[in-house]
């Protein structure tokens, strides 16, 4: 049967054609969807975990039990998971063990363009690039199967064009016939003391040379021949645009991009006269195929940052006068106003952002929906580096500070991210004593990435009631002694709040309790009572415009300077937060 | 050529249902027994912000995002997000747009005025051009959340598919409680 599939889509179901068991994940664009589709397959067992790190544990353990496992993130997310990566390499599997990276070259959603390749020659395990969602199934089942026979971890790279492009799918069965999982003792393979170590490292770099010969034959990597003239290296979405760009050049299509087949590289240089490398990000084969003797062309060419497309492939060869240019006349439009992301109506964390941005406090960042606290008209955020950092930057910062200007520093972070990393960084905060002031904007959810549950939201992947971690009591275990949950729709209360603490020359943490408004479902966000500006009222002084919610419009008056706000029925959630920010009572209830 | 790619752009804000679209689209074209590939960014930019998705259609499809300046038709779900990305299309392409204003954050703070006139604008440019009124005829279906539906028929006479292939596919993708509301929507745009 024939289905049209995101690549993620079909990495699951991938995984599950392949007999996985078990996977685990931290959710993280552009990965997300792998684990939200995996849960639907009732054969393996899925869950979040509260970090990458964790997640790729996870699947370890479970590939050490003998079952095959998976752990999905974002690149970023392999930062956080190096630590156990770089190890299971030595120690190698026992069920088949595959950990996908997803990167994200032109930086859609996300905080850096860092490309995974180069974790798969560092931590010297095998890395698949799939070009569509077609080899995204199809490779994710090689993986599992590469992974038991060279007795290592495979990772699947994937990027944002692939997770989230879609294309036609053959679906497979599953495979039947894996043996069972059972507890097998193998100290000198699993247990990574030096000694066992030493053992392990040499046979690491044997794998590799055997992984190479069986990519010089391995179907994964082919030869297209068309002209002799221009030959192209090229792996995963990049060989799609290449054949999109330059329909006649001969294509070297790699499947795995770590280790390279060297003597079918060799090969191929030899059946046409200009060799190129055209890859995204950093120039991975090109500076291997160079090591090899083999002159190529890659980098200078195309960039360093950002995506390929079609597009830029085809003027860089256009601009090196290696194919000419095609004539055409572009249409050019006048400029118009911007649309960048924003928080949505309601959104709980807009008035703790009004009220940072009026105590004058430096506020160290984080990652999620809150980012966009940055921009205007909230202004108030001004650090953001990786996932948990907000409070330890926070307990950084203020050591190098003198007292008065230690009072301003204010790190915010948001459930998930604090579930993630944060508490460390917390602990850390309160054991040294630093008096910064933390906030942790509780929206109950993962909601950067799409809603996802997290252990302090009450409730699994698949959906089921579960424990929840108490956030105010485990900062208190933490070590924190002034902990304080606010109300974030209540303006006053949350300036209070914000005000106290700063001045306290002690670590404190205030916590809000408002949902997300995106999450449904009973006892989660309930909507209030919808308002409207009162037009006889209001005096256009435009002081509810300062929060900025999506559903507040400015509306100029067509025979003078002056307008007034209106709020759009459609949009509002009834928070009340404008409607405390008006002077003159011109905000209420509709009737 | 025969085997010509046809390349689809959807356009709007985020949660304006382009994605939704974008995969009823997809599935009808593989129902019709062609290639297909779309692609769409997710992630910070859905929350309100500028969306684009690529949609592609073929014997044999590569790449999954439209070259720029190769876009065969581009599917407006909002009169600004519309313009914006003329500048892909190729000369003489077809423009389809729903005449619907969703204000950019400048605009709500009254730091900048919506650009007037614009189907003027877009039609002085791209001659084949229709401009639908997805929200009324979407109310007149039943709910005004079908406007994406009307636009989608009023696309659909620009493409040589089946009538029956559209209703296999608007049965697979829409909820099954909505399913009336939008076939009923559908029809409405297809006779524009
Ligand atoms: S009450 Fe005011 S701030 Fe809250 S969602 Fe409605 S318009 Fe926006
Ligand atoms: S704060 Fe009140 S008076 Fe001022 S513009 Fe808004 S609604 Fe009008």
């Amino acid at each position: 049967m024939k289905e049209i599939l995101s690549g993620n889509e079909a990495i699951a179901r991938g995984a599950y054609e392949a007999g996985c068991l078990v996977a685990s994940a931290y959710p993280g664009t552009p990965s997300t969807e792998i684990l939200e589709n995996v849960i639907n397959y009732k054969e393996i067992n899925a869950s979040w975990a509260p970090n990458e790190k964790v997640a790729l544990e996870v699947a370890i353990g479970a590939s050490f039990g003998g079952a095959r496992a998976l752990a999905c993130m974002k690149h970023v997310g392999v930062n956080v998971a190096a630590d156990p990566l770089f190890t299971a390499s030595y120690t190698g599997v026992k069920g088949g063990l595959v950990l996908v990276a997803a990167d994200d070259p032109e930086m859609h959603s996300s905080q850096n363009e860092q490309d995974s390749r180069n974790y798969a020659k560092f931590a010297k395990v095998p890395m698949l690039e799939p070009a569509d969602s077609r080899e995204c199934k199809e490779f994710t089942r090689l993986a599992f199967e590469l992974s038991e026979q060279f007795d290592t971890p495979v990772m699947l790279r994937s990027c944002t064009r692939i997770s989230h492009g879609k294309s036609v799918v053959e679906l497979g069965e599953r495979v039947s016939d894996l043996p069972a999982p059972k507890l097998v003792k193998d100290a000198p393979k699993l247990v990574m003391l030096p000694g066992n170590a030493k053992v392990r490292h040499p046979l690491v770099e044997e794998r590799t040379v055997k992984l190479s010969e069986y990519g010089d034959t391995a179907a994964i990597n082919r030869m297209e021949l068309h002209s002799g003239e221009i030959g192209v290296i090229c792996a995963g979405v990049t060989y799609q645009y290449v054949r999109e760009a330059l329909p006649e050049a001969s294509v070297l299509k790699l499947g795995m991009v770590w280790p390279l087949p060297k003597n079918l590289i060799r090969e191929f240089s030899t059946k046409v006269k200009q060799l190129f490398v055209i890859e995204e990000l950093d120039p991975f084969i090109e500076e291997q195929v160079k090591a090899m003797g083999i002159a190529c062309q890659g980098k200078g060419l195309t960039s360093l940052c950002g995506e390929l497309s079609p597009g830029r492939i085809r003027d860089a060869f256009v601009k090196a006068s290696i194919i000419e240019a095609a004539a055409s006349e572009a249409v050019t439009v006048e400029p118009v106003p911007p649309r960048p992301p924003n928080m949505c109506p309601g959104c709980p964390h807009r008035g703790v952002f009004y009220q940072l941005n009026r105590a004058n406090a430096y506020v160290t960042g984080d990652i999620g929906c809150y980012t966009l606290g940055f921009m205007p008209p909230l202004n108030a955020m001004d650090t953001c580096v990786c996932m948990g950092a907000s409070i330890s930057m926070g307990s950084g910062i203020v050591r190098a500070l003198p007292p008065e200007e230690q009072k301003r520093v204010v790190a915010v972070i948001g459930d998930s991210t604090f579930l993630h990393t944060g508490i460390n960084s917390l602990m850390e905060m309160a054991w040294n004593k630093a008096p910064a002031t933390v906030v942790i904007l509780d929206n109950r959810i993962t909601a950067m990435t799409g809603r996802q549950e997290n252990p302090a939201s009450g409730f699994t992947l698949a959906g089921d009631e579960t424990s929840e971690v108490n956030i105010p009591e485990l900062c208190r275990v933490l070590g924190i002694k002034h902990v304080r949950v606010v109300d974030p729709y209540d303006l006053d209360a949350t300036r209070l709040a914000i005000e106290e603490e700063m001045n306290r020359p002690e670590p404190s943490v205030i916590i809000t309790n408002r949902p997300c408004c995106l999450i449904k479902g009973a006892g989660r966000f309930e909507k209030g009572k919808i308002l409207e500006v009162d037009q006889g009222k209001c005096t256009g002084c435009k002081a509810c415009l300062r929060i900025g919610c999506p559903a507040i419009e400015w509306k100029p008056n067509p025979d003078g300077n002056k307008g007034k706000a209106f709020i759009d029925p459609q949009l509002c959630t009834g928070c009340t937060v404008c409607q405390q920010l008006c002077k003159f009572n011109a905000i209420g209830g509709r009737k | 050529m025969d085997n010509a790619i046809t390349n689809i752009l959807l356009v709007g804000v985020g949660g304006q249902g382009i994605l939704l679209a974008s995969e009823i689209l997809s599935e009808a074209f593989m129902l019709a027994g062609f290639d297909v590939k779309k692609s769409e960014i997710h992630g910070m930019s859905q929350r309100g912000g500028s969306v684009v998705s690529h949609v592609r259609f073929g014997k044999e499809v590569f790449s999954p995002v439209v070259p720029e300046g190769e876009g065969d038709i581009l599917f407006g779900f909002e009169l600004l997000e519309t313009y914006r990305y003329l500048s892909l299309l190729k000369p003489g392409a077809t423009v389809v747009a729903n005449d619907y204003k969703i204000a950019p954050p400048s605009v709500l703070l009254g730091q900048a005025g919506y650009p007037q006139a614009l189907p003027e604008k877009i039609k002085a440019k791209f001659p084949d051009f229709l401009l639908v009124d997805g929200q009324g005829l979407a109310l007149q279906a039943g709910d005004v959340r079908a406007a994406n539906t009307v636009m989608l028929g009023a696309v659909s006479k620009r493409l040589q598919i089946a009538d029956a292939v559209w209703q296999q596919a608007l049965e697979k993708m829409v909820p099954k409680r909505a399913l009336e509301i939008n076939l009923k929507a559908f029809a409405m745009g297809r006779e524009l």
